[in-house]
């Protein structure tokens, strides 16, 4: 189910791209439909915006560890949504929010052994090259074009999020020989039953070909990819929820890096947005872990779900230059 | 076959702790450089927020024609000039995070060629490779 559902998805995707990106009408639309809401400097002192992305950072901070999703892919919507800076500057900025996270996860990940390096090296090596090639085109087309297709990904994603199922021990009746021969298995120990859980992969061919459509959004879009890296690893190619959850967070500071250059590279990068959007993502995390105790996870959930909706609808109608909300 | 991390494994995730520490405190006291005044920045700090909105391209050219006024955009490594101003410093430690995962994979190729994993050594050092490609603003393009 998930396969065809992921199938379908792609295909509506892969249409939406031609159909943009080849149609003139799009590509000469104004960029004035894609511009601000509201007036870039004005009579507004300088430290407020920074500030007031602080605040806001710090509650998606919360939000995101909640709703179980990365930074980045609440990031993005949001602040190129309602927010005064551009959506080129957003991404660069959504890709270091990212990829800083994935950093602070990463090491614990790999020595607790819950992310798997062996998994992660040739799933990374096509992502984070497609990275590369999103981020390119991302650059090069019109904004317009860009904030459309955001709008449509976010959508998408919520679809992925409102019906796809989790596995926490996928039954992989035989590993196949690509996985065989990479070795790309493991054992983990489940703190909670207290037993060594061994696992491999199947699908191998799939599930790298799925992270070449992955790592090119990510790249594009600067949402990192926790949202599509999670059923893949997980649903596609059977590892472990846990050890999916590990090395798609993982996944995401070799992905990110490459997409994150060529937005430094271009000029995409300011550090007035990056670093405090750094420090309030980081503070609402550290926070959002301790309310994740007593909070409710699934009405957390489809909070993060309607925000999501509210957020890529935002994000079309921007994109069309519509102003709707 | 056991649970416990394999070397590579172990090695990667130290390099990669000390590139993130390293990386996240170095922002934070760029940061206060900046933010406080404490060293002067190129675009001054209450002119900043008139230039986000545009798309990058009018950007980079509005903050080269109104304050650096080179004969090149300040695109790729260029940033480097201009460490001595308080919003360019801050462009070191978003580098070293951005720059540490090279710095992994580089660290993890030998002991994967003599334990005889050729195929990830080499996946590996491709890696690598590609990710400098993307450090290194050859791949730059735009609008």
């Amino acid at each position: 189910m998930t396969k065809s559902m992921l199938g379908k998805i792609g295909g509506i995707y892969a249409a939406l791209i031609c159909a943009l990106t080849l149609h003139p009408a799009w590509a000469l639309a104004s960029e004035a439909g894609a511009s601000n809401p509201v007036p870039p400097a004005g009579d507004t002192a300088w430290w407020v915006w920074p500030l007031v992305l602080l605040v806001v950072t710090f509650f998606m901070g919360i939000v995101a560890v909640l709703g179980g999703v990365g930074g980045g892919v609440l990031y993005v919507p949001i602040i190129s949504g309602f927010f005064p800076f551009h959506l080129d500057f957003v991404r660069g900025t959504g890709l270091l929010v990212a990829l800083s996270g994935a950093l602070a996860a990463g090491p614990g990940l790999l020595k607790m052994n819950m992310a798997s390096l062996r998994l992660a090296i040739p799933v990374a090596l096509i992502a984070s090259t497609m990275a590369i090639v999103g981020a390119m085109v991302g650059l090069a087309l019109p904004t317009n074009v860009v904030q459309i297709l955001l709008g449509a990904t976010i959508l998408g994603i919520v679809v992925i999020m409102f019906t796809a199922k989790k596995s926490a021990i996928p039954e992989v009746k035989q590993a196949d020989p690509l996985s065989s021969a990479l070795r790309i298995c493991g054992i983990y120990h489940e703190a909670s039953s207290g037993e060594d859980i061994n696992w491999c992969v199947h699908r191998t061919p799939m599930g790298l070909a799925t992270f070449i459509i992955i790592g090119f959004m990510a790249g594009m879009f600067g949402l990192g990819a926790g949202w599509a890296n999670v059923p893949v690893l997980n649903l596609m190619m059977g590892a472990p929820l846990k050890i999916s959850v590990a090395t798609s967070k993982f996944l995401l500071s070799i992905t990110d890096t490459s997409a994150a250059w060529i937005y430094l590279n271009k000029g995409c990068v300011i550090p007035m947005m990056v670093v405090p959007s750094l420090i309030g993502i980081m503070l609402g995390s550290f926070v959002g872990v301790r309310i994740l105790k007593v909070a409710k996870p699934t009405f957390i959930r489809w909070m993060v779900i309607a925000i999501l909706a509210f957020a890529g609808v935002k994000a079309l109608t921007k994109g069309l230059g519509i102003d709707l909300f | 076959m056991t649970s416990k991390a394999t070397e590579e494994q172990l090695l990667y995730a130290k390099i990669l702790e000390k590139g993130m520490l390293v990386g996240l405190v170095l922002l934070f006291v760029t940061f206060g450089l900046y933010v406080f005044g404490i060293m002067p920045a190129a675009v001054p700090l209450d002119e900043i927020a008139g230039y986000w909105s545009q798309p990058v391209h009018e950007y980079l050219v509005a903050i080269n024609t109104n304050f650096l006024h080179w004969d090149h955009l300040p695109t790729g490594w260029s940033w480097i000039k201009l460490i001595g101003k308080g919003d360019f410093i801050n462009f070191i430690p978003i580098a070293i995070l951005s720059g540490v995962t090279i710095m992994c994979y580089l660290a993890i190729v030998p002991g994967l060629f003599k334990r005889g994993d050729k195929a990830y050594a080499i996946m590996a050092l491709a890696e690598a490779a590609i990710l400098t490609l993307a450090a290194s603003g050859l791949l730059s393009v735009g609008h």
